[in-house]
């Protein structure tokens, strides 16, 4: 198929550590179509950046079929460097290079691209141009990175955590460069943990778990799949919750989740099932010290296919 | 649009001013080797004849004995009590005693060099005023021109430590640096050629070195008056082919290490016996015979040893041929071996 950036089969990545083989990636299939926004959603662990470090050429396969913009691996490296732009979820740049030094060095390696000017305009980097690398802050330095994946003026742009550890105004200004790269038709791949960046950016999301894809789906799709829009999170002095079989019998209840600091449940109506869980309470004598009401979000549906939260470290699958 | 810059070109540029934005780098690179040889050319210039610390101990004679002696140059004569002679010699303040009487008596220490030497010049100007003739005549010639002298000796070394060093630090520290950073991988995932990457690095070091040379040569022969005999297309071919050399071993060292720590233990593991051995402060033809193979076969040790032989002697530049092949095949064999292991990732 000729509309797929991306299309990959069966991929499987195994490291040897001390203690065996340990799959990081375990029969992942994806397929990213042209000019949209794909995300890879899932906790640290999952293997997203190996899933990406595979796709970009950076890391081999130990099996599985890859596909990028129709070329593979090992076969027309240098066409494919060519056409796709890369940020990694870490780089520390030369610290004594400028903004547009560094731009241009990159800018030198490919055959076509863009001007470095007008990429430190797109990111937002233009009264820096002359700054050193090692005197921005963190989300300049991200935009630069980013600005580094664009100066070769790519058809596909790998985004690793893009805004990991960033304050939120950093990441809105990030947010506004990513929506602007499908606005110029360019295809993007980007891994994140946190929910809101792929509900917000996504045109798909892919929920990556121990190296699978879990889930696949526009992520109004995705919170369908829960039966519910609605999160109502409660909780009671002392802890001493009401047992579960009584909230899931509330009206409009769909699922009921203990979590750590109260009951969340996923409802249709949170106007039905609130007055009765109050009534509930009074008679089981328990004093409410919290109650809030949300759309349900992409992590409801992680959470309700794995039981764990998105920032919960991933376990080593057994 | 169309690419117009080039790459290789771009990459040197970016190795330019990294090292020349770092302090620390340039003083490592140019200043510290200057103040070495100021310092070691300070402490080791040719100094006045030593003098001969003489006491003689109290006896009527004691005054007609000092009087032969001082009449002698570098002679420092002073009579006392035999107590205190025997103070100043156990404390060093003088070489040697000279008992009169009769018979003279010489009270030294042979196992301290000057005392020694004491020995016999107190002896020969004694033996020669109670009128000793020589059956041979003498005559001396002294020579203390420069080429002869410990500067001379030192600064050709001094420049073959410096390019080893800096190609090693310069190469091996800056790949492993990148490595770390993960810009190496940054790279790689660029279509940047892989060689121009290397040659960036080959060609920073080659651009680099003629400064070096310049502060290390200059120095000698503005301060120290050191005599270049040779010709100075013959000392830069020789600096470029050893600059060469090592930065393959550095390409070499940084190929696989993936931590600082490994780096810099591996490259004192290269260089250390090559400080040690190579002829750098004193001539490597010191060390005893069986370990001569060993001595000759590093790098530095040719490297030196054509540095000085055109320095110093005004060599002719086929006859360092040999050295040079050394040099050559030293840098060829690690950059064949780095490029087949190098890390990329």
């Amino acid at each position: 198929m000729c509309d797929l950036a991306i299309r990959c089969h069966g991929l499987r990545k195994q490291y040897r550590t001390r203690n065996g083989t340990v799959d990081a990636v375990n029969g992942l299939d994806l397929e990213v179509r042209q000019g949209e926004c794909f995300g890879l959603l899932g906790p640290n662990g999952a293997g997203k950046t190996t899933t990406v470090e595979i796709l970009e050429g950076l890391l081999r396969a130990t099996s599985g079929e890859v596909e990028v913009l129709g070329m593979r691996w090992g076969e027309n490296d240098d066409e494919l460097r060519q056409r796709i732009g890369i940020s990694l979820q870490e780089t520390r740049f030369p610290e004594k290079l400028s903004v547009c030094e560094i731009l241009t060095l990159f800018r030198s390696f490919y055959r076509e691209g863009k001007d470095p000017t007008a990429v430190m305009e797109s990111v937002g980097l233009t009264e820096k141009a002359r700054a050193w690398a090692g005197k921005l802050s963190g989300g300049q330095t991200q935009r630069l990175a980013v600005a580094c994946a664009l100066v070769g003026n790519p058809d596909l742009v790998f985004l690793d955590e893009p805004t990991t550890g960033l304050d939120p105004q950093s990441r809105r200004q990030l947010w506004g460069i990513i929506r602007d790269l499908g606005s110029q038709g360019k295809t993007t791949l980007l891994t994140t943990h946190y929910m809101d960046e792929a509900e917000r950016l996504c045109d798909r999301v892919a929920v990556v778990d121990h190296g699978r894809v879990i889930a696949l789906g526009s992520p109004i799709e995705l919170i369908a799949t829960l039966g519910a829009h609605h999160v109502v999170e409660f909780a009671v002095e002392d802890g001493r919750h009401p047992a579960p079989e009584r909230l899931s019998v509330l009206p409009a209840v769909c699922e009921v989740r203990n979590e750590a600091k109260g009951v969340a449940l996923t409802v249709n109506e949170p106007h039905l099932t609130i007055p009765a869980l109050l009534q509930l309470l009074e008679m089981e004598n328990l004093t409410l010290v919290r109650l809030t009401t949300r759309q349900a979000s992409l992590e409801d549906v992680f959470v309700h296919l794995t039981g764990r939260h998105l920032d919960e470290e991933q376990t080593a699958p057994a | 649009m169309r690419n117009r810059l080039h790459p290789l070109r771009e990459l040197l540029l970016a190795r330019f001013r990294e090292s020349f934005r770092e302090p620390e780098v340039v003083f490592w690179t140019y200043g510290f080797p200057l103040l070495l040889a100021v310092g070691l050319g300070i402490a080791f210039r040719n100094r006045p004849m030593e003098q001969i610390y003489v006491d003689v101990e109290q006896h009527t004679s004691a005054a007609a004995v000092a009087e032969h002696l001082r009449g002698s140059p570098g002679f420092t004569v002073e009579v006392h009590l035999r107590q205190a002679c025997r103070e100043r010699l156990r404390l060093g303040k003088s070489s040697i005693t000279v008992v009169p009487g009769e018979h003279y008596t010489f009270v030294y220490d042979p196992t301290r060099p000057e005392s020694a030497l004491a020995r016999q010049r107190v002896d020969d100007v004694l033996q020669r005023a109670a009128g000793r003739r020589d059956p041979i005549p003498i005559r001396e010639q002294q020579v203390q021109e420069p080429g002869a002298r410990y500067i001379d000796f030192l600064v050709p070394g001094l420049i073959g430590m410096n390019l080893m060093g800096s190609g090693m630090w310069g190469v091996g520290f800056v790949i492993v640096d990148m490595r770390v950073r993960k810009l190496l991988k940054r790279f790689v995932a660029t279509p940047m050629k892989r060689s121009d990457f290397l040659w960036s690095m080959v060609g920073g070091r080659m651009l680099f070195m003629f400064p070096e040379l310049g502060i290390i040569l200059g120095a000698g022969v503005l301060l120290f008056g050191v005599a270049v005999r040779g010709s100075i297309a013959g000392i830069f071919l020789i600096s470029v082919t050893g600059a060469l050399c090592f930065a393959g071993l550095g390409l070499l060292v940084a190929c696989r290490a993936q931590h600082i720590e490994t780096v810099s233990g591996l490259m004192n593991l290269v260089m250390l016996p090559m400080w040690l051995l190579s002829g750098v402060f004193f001539s490597s033809d010191r060390f005893p015979a069986y370990l001569q193979p060993l001595v000759q076969a590093l790098p530095l040790t040719q490297l030196n040893n054509a540095l000085r032989a055109v320095i110093l002697e005004g060599a002719p530049l086929p006859a360092q041929a040999g050295k040079l092949a050394i040099l050559v095949a030293w840098g060829g064999i690690s950059f064949a071996i780095a490029l087949r292991c190098f890390r990329w990732n």
